[in-house]
C-alpha cells in the first residue's frame, strides 16, 4: 500500500513534469494531453517532446519514442499468462501494459491478485497522469519561462532514474557507455533525432561482441 | 501540423506494441537473443537521451546548467533517494546554477 502511495506520487509529479516540459517544448495543451491520453507511457513522451524541440522531423522523433516503448511488449507477454484476459479484453487492456503496472500486477501470488493489481494500478494511473500532465501544460504559462526554473532538466534526470537500476552489470556499462558516445559523437554531424536512433545500435553490437568473446571462451 | 503527424504515429506504434505483447502467442519472442536485445534497447536509447538532453543546444554541444544538474540526480541516485527526489534535485540545481548566473 505503501509501495502504492509512492509510486502514485512520483508518477503524479512525473506527469506535472512531462506537461511543463512539453508545453516548453512548444507544443499546445490540446497537444500534451492527447500525448497522455493516447500514448500514456512516460519516457517515450518524454523522448518525443525532446526530439520535437531539438527540431527533429515527426517520423525520427515517432521512431526514438516508438523503440522505448517496444519494452511494453515484453510486459504485455509475461502479464497476458498471468492474467489469462479473454482476446475480446485485450485491445482495452493493452493500453494499460507499462512499467509500474507490470511490476504490481507480476508481484502479486494469485490471479485474482494480479488482475486487481493491473486494473487498480492502471486505472488510478492514467487518471493521475494524464490529470497532472493537463495541469503541468496549463501551469506552464503561469510559470512563464521554464528554464529559468530548472525544468529543463527535469526530462534527463527521469531518464537517468529510469536507467540506473537497469545498469546491473558490464555488458549494460558497456551499452550505456557506446550509446552516450555515440548519440553525442553524432550529434553534430546527423540532423536532429538522428543521434538517439543510432545510438541504439550499441545494443545489438554490444551483445553481438559479448557472443563473441563467450564463444571463444567456450572454445578454449 | 508535424507535431499533430509524430503524435499520432507515436500512438499508434506505441498501442501497437503494448497489443502484440497480449496477442503473440507465448513463446514467440522467449528466444534468449530476442530478450536480451530487448532488455538492452532501453539501456542505449536512455542512456543516449540522457546526455543529448544535458549536452546539447541544438546542433552543437554545450556544458551549462543542466550538467550540475544531472551530477545533483546521480548523485541522488547513488544514496538510493526517491525517484521523485532524484528529478527534484535536478531542476533545484539546475535553477540555483541559473540563479547565480553561471549557467
Amino acid at each position: 500500500m505503501r509501495d502504492a502511495l509512492g509510486v502514485g506520487v512520483a508518477v503524479g509529479l512525473s506527469g506535472f513534469a512531462f506537461g511543463v516540459t512539453s508545453a516548453g517544448s512548444g507544443l499546445t495543451w490540446v497537444q500534451t494531453s492527447a500525448l497522455s491520453l493516447l500514448v500514456f507511457t512516460g519516457a517515450s513522451q518524454f523522448a518525443l517532446v525532446g526530439a520535437l524541440a531539438a527540431g527533429g522531423g515527426p517520423f525520427t522523433a515517432a521512431a526514438g519514442a516508438f523503440f522505448l516503448g517496444v519494452r511494453n511488449a515484453f510486459y504485455g507477454l509475461r502479464l497476458s499468462q498471468v492474467l489469462a484476459l479473454p482476446r475480446a479484453v485485450r485491445p482495452f487492456a493493452a493500453q494499460w501494459v507499462i512499467d509500474e503496472t507490470a511490476a504490481v500486477a507480476l508481484a502479486q501470488p494469485t490471479r485474482r491478485g494480479a488482475r486487481i493489481g493491473f486494473v487498480v494500478t492502471g486505472l488510478s494511473l492514467y487518471l493521475l497522469w494524464n490529470l497532472t500532465t493537463l495541469l503541468g501544460a496549463l501551469g506552464a504559462g503561469a510559470i512563464g519561462d521554464t528554464d529559468a526554473w530548472g525544468l529543463d532538466a527535469a526530462g534527463p534526470a527521469v531518464f537517468l532514474a529510469l536507467l540506473a537500476p537497469m545498469l546491473r552489470s558490464g555488458t549494460e556499462r558497456a551499452v550505456a557507455g557506446l550509446a552516450v558516445l555515440l548519440g553525442l559523437g553524432l550529434l553534430p554531424v546527423l540532423p536532429a533525432g538522428v543521434p538517439v536512433l543510432m545510438a541504439a545500435l550499441a545494443a545489438p553490437v554490444v551483445l553481438w561482441a559479448d557472443g563473441r568473446r563467450r564463444g571463444e571462451g567456450t572454445e578454449r | 501540423m508535424n507535431i499533430w503527424i509524430a503524435i499520432g504515429v507515436t500512438a499508434l506504434g506505441c498501442y501497437a506494441v503494448k497489443l502484440a505483447g497480449l496477442l503473440v502467442p507465448a513463446g514467440a519472442l522467449e528466444r534468449p537473443v530476442v530478450k536480451r536485445l530487448a532488455a538492452l534497447l532501453p539501456v542505449a536509447l536512455l542512456a543516449a537521451l540522457t546526455a543529448e538532453q544535458t549536452f546539447a543546444d541544438g546542433q552543437t554541444l554545450v556544458l551549462d546548467a543542466r550538467a550540475a544538474g544531472l551530477v545533483a540526480a546521480a548523485v541522488a541516485l547513488v544514496l538510493r533517494a526517491p525517484f521523485l527526489l532524484v528529478v527534484a534535485a535536478a531542476v533545484l540545481v539546475t535553477a540555483g546554477v541559473r540563479a547565480v548566473g553561471a549557467g
